[in-house]
């Protein structure tokens, strides 16, 4: 066990997988960086933000692959590799970029299994990055998640910290279904105790990151932090929160969601995602058919307005929730219940 | 060029066997019993033909919404597919792919495709696959006209040629994408496409059995031995529209009666084996006697084959949920 970055996490768990198994590959843009350059350096990058370095290094040309800039054709060629007995790892860079090569991903690697009939497998991961707050602005900054929750046949992650990130990188590349697996660009630095071995973490079992009375809180990916953080601040003040860290969003586990709703009788959900059709509309609908009996008060979403991520810093902060956001949220069902008392 | 008989014979039925399925297709649909969207492959018989003769079940093919000569050359049953194509849980699929989802990945078969232009990028994975399981196959996309515009297209042509991979990319060139002509839709030339990619470039007369077979034979050798990529131009005629129903009334009269008198890829190769001998008319009236057999028996199971049932529905979405 040691400090790791979420960067770091992830590298590990591509290298650990690759070593355990030969028919791991990786294919992406940059993801060495360096060949056919001037300079000589070969795997210079690993990837824009560094993620896969040293694994051309250390597993070379027969499994390490770079791509021409050519979404389309390198995506759509992890998916008929993944058909055809390897295990490809594909590096997507940013999310934004799947307008490129969504056909590949939608109408090809998820219907497969279902269109043949239950004859296929497609063991493949599609890594990506998502998430404002690096003023990367509106075509590189969308958390389109709920995009590829949408689509049956898709397994989806989002890991919230380092630790999570590796064992569900892990399960993700031992599954034998396609698995989008986004991680939040701007939690690369963020650090943890990650055990050194091999472990990994089941999809579709929540993990419960605070347990309190008054308020579930169910939060994605990055937000988990800030949702973490409001119910620190918010038990100095007495009230106690769950906050559910779902990881994977496809499948989701309801019945924890649904378990804490009972118990707490409040909801706050918090996606960063643009707000129509999202994880929160998801969540909400869930919780308003299975658990409307045990519902204290209304149901509240904390996201960002339904505009594109802008670029100016000023602005994007006002577009991402925070901490203090989710902190009103949830003082505000729980006001909501006082109101109703009192009345 | 000297072919040993059963590769005559084998290819003989497996052409005679797509033309009966197709046409006997034709009449079923105009019956309304078949459900969904047909696209038939007939007057095209010898390009699938002609290039998987060259093919074992190592290696891999991915095909078009018009699929089916694909499917039948590469060594799918009629049975499963007419079961299929009825929508039939005896179907390859199960009865949930249909027509346009034809697959048997145990044969290499990767499936015909809904979306123009899908095969050529899943053909580069699984050439990747081929080359780096070091298991000798090599990976083919069929792909038209139409899809030679699709930008997935040329990316993976350029992708097959950066990654060196044993691809071998098969322009079926029906002169159709629907009902666009290919004089219209395609700026350039397929052999100046090919060029430009510094890919190794084949065309060939794709109502003749024997020009497709030369052609693919060396096309396919060159992806096998591991010199890259290559391009096979198969220039063909399509004898029915689109898909079925289609009127065909962007085509000049008399178009589709000329090809079927002239260059029809069956009757062409009966002239060509019976005048030097090759073969006797015999073995391939038998072979036609039986492949009318055998059609009769897929159409009369299919219709009479058990449909699937609720509970597959929601089956078979993902291997473990």
């Amino acid at each position: 066990m040691s400090k790791k970055s979420f960067r770091q996490a992830i590298n590990e768990a591509l290298r650990q997988e690759m070593q355990r198994d030969p028919r791991v590959v990786l294919i992406g843009e940059d993801i060495a960086g360096g060949q056919g350059g001037t300079a000589g350096i070969v795997d210079a990058w690993g990837g824009v933000l560094g993620v896969t370095k040293g694994l051309y290094t250390e597993f070379g040309a027969e499994r390490v692959f770079d791509t021409p800039i050519s979404e389309a054709s390198y995506i759509g060629a992890a998916v008929g590799a993944a058909a055809t007995g390897l295990r490809p790892v594909a590096e997507l860079m940013f999310v934004d970029f799947v307008g490129s090569c969504l056909d590949q991903i939608m109408n090809q690697a998820a219907k497969f299994r279902y269109m043949f009939g239950g004859k296929a497998r497609t063991p493949l991961v599609i890594r990506a990055m998502y998430g404002a707050g690096f003023n990367a602005a509106a075509q590189h900054s969308q958390a389109l998640y709920p995009l590829f929750t949408h689509i049956p046949g898709l397994k989806v992650v989002v890991p919230s910290s380092p630790y999570e990130a590796k064992g569900l990188l892990i399960e993700a590349i031992r599954d034998d279904d396609p698995v989008i697996f986004l991680e939040n660009k701007v939690m690369y630095d963020d650090e943890e105790d990650v055990p050194d071995e091999p472990y990994s973490i089941p999809f579709g079992e929540a993990n419960l990151t605070r347990e309190g009375d008054d308020v579930t809180i169910v939060a994605f990916g990055r937000m988990v932090n800030f949702a973490n953080e409001a119910a620190d601040r918010l038990e100095k003040d007495g009230i106690s929160c769950t906050v559910i860290d779902p990881r994977t969003t496809s499948p989701l586990d309801a019945a924890t969601i649904l378990e804490c709703v009972e118990d707490t009788g409040r909801l706050v959900i918090v996606d960063e995602s643009s707000p129509r059709c999202n994880m929160a509309t998801d969540v909400a609908a869930l919780v308003a058919e299975e658990a409307f009996d045990a519902l204290k008060a209304p149901i509240r979403r904390v996201g960002p307005p339904h505009t594109p991520v802008p670029f100016a810093t000023v602005l994007e902060k006002l577009y991402l929730p925070d901490a203090a956001r989710i902190e009103s949220a949830v003082r505000s069902v729980m006001a909501y219940k006082k109101t109703k008392q009192d009345a | 060029m000297q072919i040993a008989h059963d590769i005559l014979l084998r290819s003989y039925r497996s052409m005679r066997t797509i033309r009966d399925f197709e046409e006997r297709l034709h009449v079923e649909f105009a019956t309304g019993e078949i459900p969904g969207f047909v696209h038939l492959y007939c007057g095209e018989e010898a390009s699938a033909v002609g290039v998987c003769a060259h093919l074992s079940e190592t290696d891999t093919i991915a095909s078009t919404h018009r699929g089916h000569g694909h499917c039948i050359a590469k060594g799918v049953g009629v049975d499963g597919m007419m079961a299929e194509i009825y929508g039939r849980k005896s179907g390859v699929c199960h009865g949930k792919g249909g027509s346009m989802h034809i697959a048997d990945l145990s044969l290499g078969m990767l499936g015909a495709n809904g979306i123009v232009g899908g095969g050529p990028p899943l053909i580069c994975g699984a050439a990747l696959s081929h080359k780096v399981l070091k298991d000798g196959g090599v990976a083919v996309a069929f792909y038209g006209d139409g899809a030679s515009n699709e930008g997935t297209t040329l990316e993976s042509l350029n992708l097959a040629m950066v990654w060196q991979l044993p691809a071998v990319f098969v322009c079926e060139d029906n002169g159709y994408g629907e009902a666009t002509g290919a004089s219209y839709a395609c700026a350039g030339t397929q052999k100046a496409r090919a060029a430009g990619f510094g890919m190794p470039y084949f065309d060939c007369d794709g109502t003749d059995f024997f020009a497709v077979y030369e052609a693919a034979g060396q096309a396919i050798a060159h992806a096998r031995a591991g010199n890259g990529p290559v391009m096979l131009h198969v220039n063909l005629a399509r004898w029915y529209g689109h898909f079925e129903g289609d009127a065909m009334t962007y085509r000049v009269n008399g178009e589709v009666a000329r090809e079927r008198a002239e260059h029809d890829c069956l009757k062409n190769f009966r002239q060509r084996v019976t005048e030097v001998s090759l073969l006797e008319p015999s073995a391939l009236d038998e072979i036609d006697t039986s492949v009318k057999d055998e059609i009769e028996a897929a159409v009369k199971a299919a219709k009479s084959a058990p449909l699937p049932e609720p509970a597959d529905l929601e089956a078979d979405v993902y291997v473990s949920y």
